[in-house]
């Protein structure tokens, strides 16, 4: 594990006020979902799972089919479709399009595909100003953060935390009433709209039949993002494709539910190309930038693919007993929970941080809630098994795996394994009966270490199983 | 014929719970099954597997198919390791045919104990009586993966004495995890201490489990906090009279 994965995790735990918001926030999305997924709320939310999960299967199947569709649709509309392989092609395009058009002001509506490519932070270093109008995307924004979750970027500062934060950036006096707090928000952007050369959204999917960018949103920033300036840019993994309209049926009626137990979000808006003439609003520019940044890589592989059918939820992010313990900003990327631990390693590559995958007690939580049922624990299992075959070409962790191999000949060696246990046995300290608290020193490392510093240790019994089963 | 039971009692039970696998057989007797244990059993190689491993949790995988091989019903104190072999077994031999069809023939004859009680020995009342205040924790694998929900809760309701009082919430997980236990020692720490308030909260005397791995963390908490609670594997509670 790396010593800044270590220290993240542990701070986390050592906040209390952390991790009460944390507990809390996640709590209140993972109760409502349990709610309106209910049986007596939706029947047939089991069958919609398997339906989503074989509408993505089927689109990630033939990615390449439905994102040339999509592409002739949306230039049939009079819009222009860019791939983009990483980072740097997305922000060269952008930046390049602001300077032929002499635009210096871009809004944004929410997005975990620009905050993947840093996009602010690159637009910045170029002079432009990038503005993000989701409440919560602006807070961490102003507080020079990243997201720490999913669906909820804001999810762990307090009313108090962002009255501190407005005062500091927006130099306004103190407030401490969210509906207040989010009036001085809406001033501040308002303005900002109304000023933008451009806007700059994310995609919940794009419709390969009809060409067309879906939002899902509750505030209505993101469809002033994409009609007030004359310049809309969608940003999209190539994996949010999906065949036609009418699959939206089942996708519109998990999304919403599983990230925050609405019904459907306030706003759903479906952009199919710039303003058509007679049109009164919409932007006179359309473009689809399509983000690869690793996606492809994990095309080859037939199980760890489902990683791609991902709805960006964050259902599984409030289940997990982890998340909930180690917040966001824990996690090595921007994507947090167990739908990070799943794609980091593999947009990443396992090196990135080795130790991601193991940080998980496989409770199966996620893989529970999951709307699109990708096999979470599953893809942990192999990804782990991943990081010991690197690690064993690059001949680290030899201890360990040293340790496996014994244990894998102790463990069919039936004799050698009773001798084995009975040295324990002698070894442990005598503990009558009772659980041991503490060992001696030279005792006290490794694996039996870490449990010790954290719980006692039940007393080896006098005798095995086998050993009573003999006398029985 | 029929009625002749295999006991898997897994290599924790073995080395430090030994009681919970006589309960278990003592169990299954008076419900009048003959029941043997196959010395040759050690463990069904989820420790390698869960730690990415796979090539040394084939290795014992294929000995327990070996040791069991010759059983007809094989009974096993807990849902994690009973899920290794039904649920994860599969995947370590998808290149090996032969293996495999072993595997598959394997999954039929592996239960779960509380399982077995209710769906194939068909009994939720074993006789059993303990005056107690209890809650049961469900261990993830067996609630998620075996999906063991009912059986452990109907078979405890029928326990003269006891009252079983359920935790909110009962199916999160306790922050075993296997070797996550060690490699995310606090973390771990900090998922059992969450569970410990969700016991407390019940105002339970003894926590029920049947997984013995989610008894030791939770035991091993409790007694670090230095709480008068005691832990129980479902099959002790059974066997009680």
């Amino acid at each position: 594990m790396s010593a800044e994965f270590d220290l993240k995790i542990h701070d986390t735990l050592a906040d209390a006020n952390l991790q009460l918001a944390i507990y809390t926030a996640t709590g209140r999305l993972k109760d409502k979902r349990i709610e309106v997924t209910a049986d007596d709320r939706l029947p047939d939310y089991q069958e919609l799972r398997t339906q989503a999960n074989a509408l993505k299967k089927h689109a990630i199947d033939n990615l390449d089919h439905y994102l040339e569709e999509f592409e002739r649709n949306v230039e049939a509309h009079g819009g222009k479709v860019v791939y983009c392989k990483d980072a740097t092609e997305v922000s060269d395009f952008v930046l390049d399009l602001a300077r032929r058009r002499g635009a210096r002001l871009i809004v944004k509506s929410k997005s975990m595909t620009t905050e993947e490519v840093d996009l602010n932070e690159r637009l910045e270093h170029h002079g432009l100003e990038s503005v993000e109008t989701d409440l919560g995307e602006y807070i961490i924004q102003l507080a020079h953060e990243k997201p720490y979750h999913i669906v909820a970027p804001a999810l762990h500062k307090t009313r108090y935390d962002v009255a501190d934060i407005f005062t500091k950036e927006l130099h306004v006096a103190r407030e401490t009433v969210p509906e207040k707090l989010t009036l001085i928000a809406r001033g501040v952007l308002r303005e900002k709209f109304l000023k933008a050369d451009i806007g700059i959204s994310g995609a919940n999917f794009l419709i390969a039949d009809s060409g067309a960018v879906v939002l899902v949103e509750n505030e209505g920033n993101a469809r002033l993002t994409t009609s007030a300036p004359k310049i809309h840019i969608a940003v999209a993994g190539i994996e949010k494709v999906i065949p036609r309209a009418q699959d939206l049926a089942v996708f519109l009626k998990l999304l919403a539910r599983s990230a925050t137990g609405q019904l459907l979000s306030v706003y759903t808006s479906f952009l199919a190309g710039p303003r058509r003439t007679g049109e009164v609003d919409g932007p006179e520019e359309f473009y689809v930038v399509l983000l690869d940044n690793g996606r492809t890589k994990l095309l080859p592989d037939r199980s760890k693919r489902q990683s791609l059918y991902c709805i960006r939820c964050g259902a599984c992010l409030n289940a997990c007993p982890v998340y909930r313990k180690i917040g966001g900003h824990s996690f090595p990327w921007v994507y947090s929970g167990p739908i990070g631990a799943i794609i980091t390693p593999q947009f990443m590559g396992v090196s990135h941080e080795p130790a991601l995958p193991f940080a998980s007690s496989l409770c199966g939580a996620c893989g529970e809630v999951c709307p699109v049922k990708i096999d979470i624990p599953k893809v942990l299992l192999e990804l782990r098994s991943d990081v010991k075959k690197s690690e064993a070409r690059e001949g680290q962790n030899r201890i360990e795996k040293l340790a496996f191999r014994v244990f894998a000949w102790v463990m069919t060696h039936p004799r050698i394994y009773e001798l084995a246990g009975r040295m324990a046995g002698s070894m442990a300290p005598a503990g009558d009966g009772k659980w041991i608290h503490s060992v001696p020193a030279p005792m006290s490392v490794g694996p039996m270490k870490a449990w010790l510093s954290q719980r006692d240790l039940p007393p080896s019994p006098s005798r095995s199983f086998r050993e009573m089963w003999r006398q029985r | 014929m029929g009625n002749q039971v295999s006991l898997f009692v897994t290599c924790m039970v073995d080395q430090l719970f030994p009681k919970v696998g006589i309960a278990m057989a003592d169990v299954l007797e008076r419900l009048g099954y003959r029941v043997d244990f196959p010395e040759q059993q050690t463990c069904c190689g989820q420790p390698a597997y869960n730690s990415g491993y796979r090539a040394e949790a084939r290795t014992v995988a294929r000995h327990f198919l070996k040791t069991f091989q010759a059983s007809e019903t094989i009974v096993v104190p807990s849902g994690s390791c009973t899920a290794m072999v039904t649920h994860h077994f599969a995947d370590l031999f998808q290149k090996e045919p032969e293996t495999l069809a072993l595997v598959h023939a394997m999954e039929k004859k592996v239960y779960e104990f509380a399982t077995f009680l209710t769906e194939v020995a068909c009994v939720e009342d074993v006789g059993a009586r303990m005056e107690d205040v209890v809650t049961f924790h469900d261990g993830c694998h067996a609630l998620r993966e075996l999906g063991i929900k009912s059986a452990p809760r109907r078979l405890l309701a029928h326990v003269k004495g006891l009252e079983l009082r359920e935790m909110a919430p009962a199916e999160e997980c306790c922050g075993f995890g296997g070797t996550f236990a060690v490699k995310f020692a606090e973390l771990s720490g900090a998922m059992a201490r969450t569970k410990i308030d969700a016991i407390l909260g019940t105002g339970a005397h003894t926590v029920v489990s049947l997984d013995p791995s989610c008894l030791m963390q939770i035991q091993g908490a409790l007694s670090r906090a230095g709480l008068n609670l005691r832990t129980m594997h479902l099959a002790e509670v059974l066997a009680s009279r």
